[in-house]
């Protein structure tokens, strides 16, 4: 299946904004993040089609995720 | 002992006087809105001598604590027609505490048509008639009572906008660099326009440190706080290398960027528009990342845009202000909103309802959907020289859907609501609803629980908890702005245990008392209250608690979210 990835602030950094992904059927966030070389405990935001997910949620063929360390502002 | 500097611009005396005791546990808003509601009539017009402009200091302000260097200005609104508190930034406020003064009492008005400065320090205040400085705007202000009273003196000014009482106009403060911060919301400076007051400026000449009644206690405090401010991801790193304006690319994946004038909720050009786009070009041309607003503050939100030259363009260069112009006027060049915001500094206008009124002038007709050449030229030719048309659309969003007959006008108590769509993060519409402010993000900040995820979960799209989550941002909003504290100090507060005692040790510390969480809330508490009773006094109740129309009748894509909720839902907010 294949997914869309965006990433954003410092995840960007020597990586990418936004790049296509094939993965197996059954893949969750979490294996994605791991295979980016990130730690679970660096994801501050998961985004699953514009909704708030979680690192166990299972991704499907046309997901849109995107991932933020934790920022803010106001 | 603070003193309390009173200020009659009717028969041009000051004074200097004790604070009552029932003032001295207060600063900063909690002190700007009890003077407010003791002191100005509720149903006086706004900028009549009636109304009264009170300036103070938070209760940290001028001790060693991390980012407590806020000032609280405070009158009744002539936007919203209820009481206003705006905080902000610059050296003012420091230099105030220092010298001993609790707050500033602006009273009255002048009998004739002379227009005034004020110069405050250690031994009182003085009224001088001006005349040179009319007419200005706010940077040449700056450098001129900087060459006439020295590099170090405090400025609090107002640009053309204020002269001419504009509802959207601020009140500027100068901050460490010579440049600006604003007590942007509810046109204070049109207040401080109608007291015929151009600037006022401080002389810091006497100024002491503060009295700390267990120093060692406060340092240990102070550095507590300190370390939770550093140690939290949005505080230490996030707001210090992206700005607040990381919030684009993050709202425009959750579906909340309101985009032209709020017809949907994602914008095409976002990502030329971003934090991490704008991070890049400040680096690129050489300006500052980060850039703190007051001495003291250790997050360092603010920044320094250059352009391509890599001359000076702006700096605190605010999400909100980005989001308006950007999105919501559809416009992808984060250059000209660089220029827009300077402009709007020296006009002294705030940005946030400048920028939600220029998305209502385009829904008008009066410029196209993203024309930012268009805009520039508005606010020079036509705000800052106070044309017919100028002052309509420095009147702020309300102002030019009356004028024009628009009904998609998003405003709560006449003033324009910020940069969070309240369809899909229905916490911020129900502080938009509630907020004694009018639509005011800040004083109830659900984004960090909604989309951050700051302070736990809870889901932007349900109605589920949403008031009671508001309510206790308000609640403790209010208490911290009286605190002097910058607003995110609330990041850290949310999440880490140690930070919000810290913080009470602080203030336990200064003045030798012992206040409880549960005291801290309390006044909170009493705020809220108190300001809300002066509205209900001015006329403004819970029928004015409500979010525009179209928001319950037009879906937002892409979460085609409407705002559900009803007027006894809502109102369930003051049950406290
Ligand atoms: S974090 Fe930003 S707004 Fe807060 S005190 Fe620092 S520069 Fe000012």
């Amino acid at each position: 299946m294949q997914i869309t990835l965006k990433l954003f602030a410092t995840f960007r950094n020597g990586r990418f904004k936004v790049a296509e992904q094939e993965l197996a059927e059954g893949t969750d966030v979490r294996q994605v993040v791991l295979s980016l070389g990130l730690t679970e405990e660096e994801i501050g935001i998961v985004m699953l089609n514009g909704r708030h997910g979680e690192l166990d949620s299972k991704l499907s063929h046309g997901d849109t995720l995107s991932l933020f360390p934790l920022v803010g502002g106001g | 002992m603070d003193k309390i500097f009173r200020v009659n611009m009717t028969d041009l005396t000051t004074k200097i006087e004790e604070v009552p005791a029932a003032w001295a546990g207060l600063g900063g808003r909690g002190l700007t809105s009890t003077i407010v509601a003791a002191e100005v009539p509720p149903t006086c017009h706004a900028l009549s001598p009636e109304n009264k402009l009170v300036f103070a200091p938070g209760l940290l302000t001028g001790t060693a604590a991390a980012n407590s260097g806020r000032l609280s200005a405070g009158a009744k609104s002539p936007l919203t027609g209820g009481i206003k508190e705006s905080n902000a930034g610059g050296t003012a406020a420091q230099m105030l505490a220092k010298l001993g003064i609790k707050a500033i009492i602006i009273e009255g008005a002048p009998k004739t048509g002379a227009w005034y400065n004020l110069a405050v320090s250690a031994n009182g205040v003085t009224i001088n008639e001006e005349k040179e400085l009319l007419g200005l705007g706010n940077f040449a202000v700056i450098d001129a009572v900087e060459a006439r009273l020295g590099k170090k003196t405090g400025v609090l000014t107002i640009g053309p906008a204020g002269e001419l009482k504009m509802t959207a106009a601020n009140i500027s403060v100068k901050d460490p660099d010579s440049k600006i911060r604003s007590h942007g919301r509810g046109g204070l400076g049109a207040v401080m326009g109608s007291k015929q007051i151009k600037f006022i400026s401080i002389d810091g000449e006497g100024a002491k440190p503060v009295t700390i009644a267990d120093p060692e206690k406060f340092k240990t405090a102070a550095r507590a706080f300190s370390k939770a401010l550093l140690d939290h991801p949005v505080s230490g790193e996030g707001l210090p290398t992206y700005g607040t304006n990381v919030l684009v690319n993050i709202l425009n994946e959750a579906g909340g960027l309101p985009t032209k004038n709020f017809t949907v909720g994602q914008f095409e050009g976002h990502d030329k528009i971003s934090g991490e786009t704008m991070h890049d070009t400040i680096v690129a041309r050489g300006g500052k990342p980060k850039h703190g607003c007051h001495a003291g503050c250790i997050i360092q939100c603010s920044q320094v845009y250059h352009d391509k030259e890599g001359k000076y363009v702006t700096s605190g260069f605010e999400y909100e202000t980005i989001w308006g112009l950007g999105a919501d006027c559809c416009i992808d060049n984060l250059d000209d909103i660089a220029r827009a915001d300077n402009l709007m500094d020296d006009i002294g206008i705030d940005s946030i309802e400048t920028a939600v009124m220029f998305g209502v002038a385009m829904e008008a007709g009066i410029l196209k959907w993203g024309d930012s050449k268009e805009m520039l030229r508005l606010l020079t030719d036509e705000i800052a020289k106070g044309t017919a048309l100028g002052r309509v659309l420095g009147g702020g969003a309300a102002s030019v859907g009356r004028t024009y007959g628009v009904t998609r006008v998003p405003v709560v108590k006449n003033q324009g609501i910020p940069a969070y769509d309240p369809r899909s993060v229905k916490g911020i519409g129900i502080t938009y609803a509630t907020s004694t402010m009018g639509a005011d993000h800040t004083s109830g900040y659900t984004i960090a629980t909604n989309i951050l995820n700051v302070g736990g979960y809870v889901d932007p799209l349900k109605k589920d908890g949403q008031v009671e989550l508001s309510r206790n941002l308000q609640i403790a909003t209010a208490a911290v702005d009286s605190t002097g504290m910058c607003i995110f100090v609330a990041f850290p507060a949310l999440d880490i245990p140690e930070c919000l005692p810290a913080l009470i040790d602080m203030i336990n510390a200064r003045f030798g008392i012992a206040l409880t969480g549960d005291d801290v809330n309390n006044l909170g508490k009493y705020i809220l209250k108190t300001e809300r009773e002066f509205n209900q006094k001015a006329g403004l109740t819970n029928v004015h608690d409500r979010l525009p129309d179209f928001f319950k009748t037009e879906p937002v894509a892409p979460h085609n979210a409407v705002w559900d909720f009803t007027d006894e839902e809502i109102d369930e907010f003051w049950n406290f």
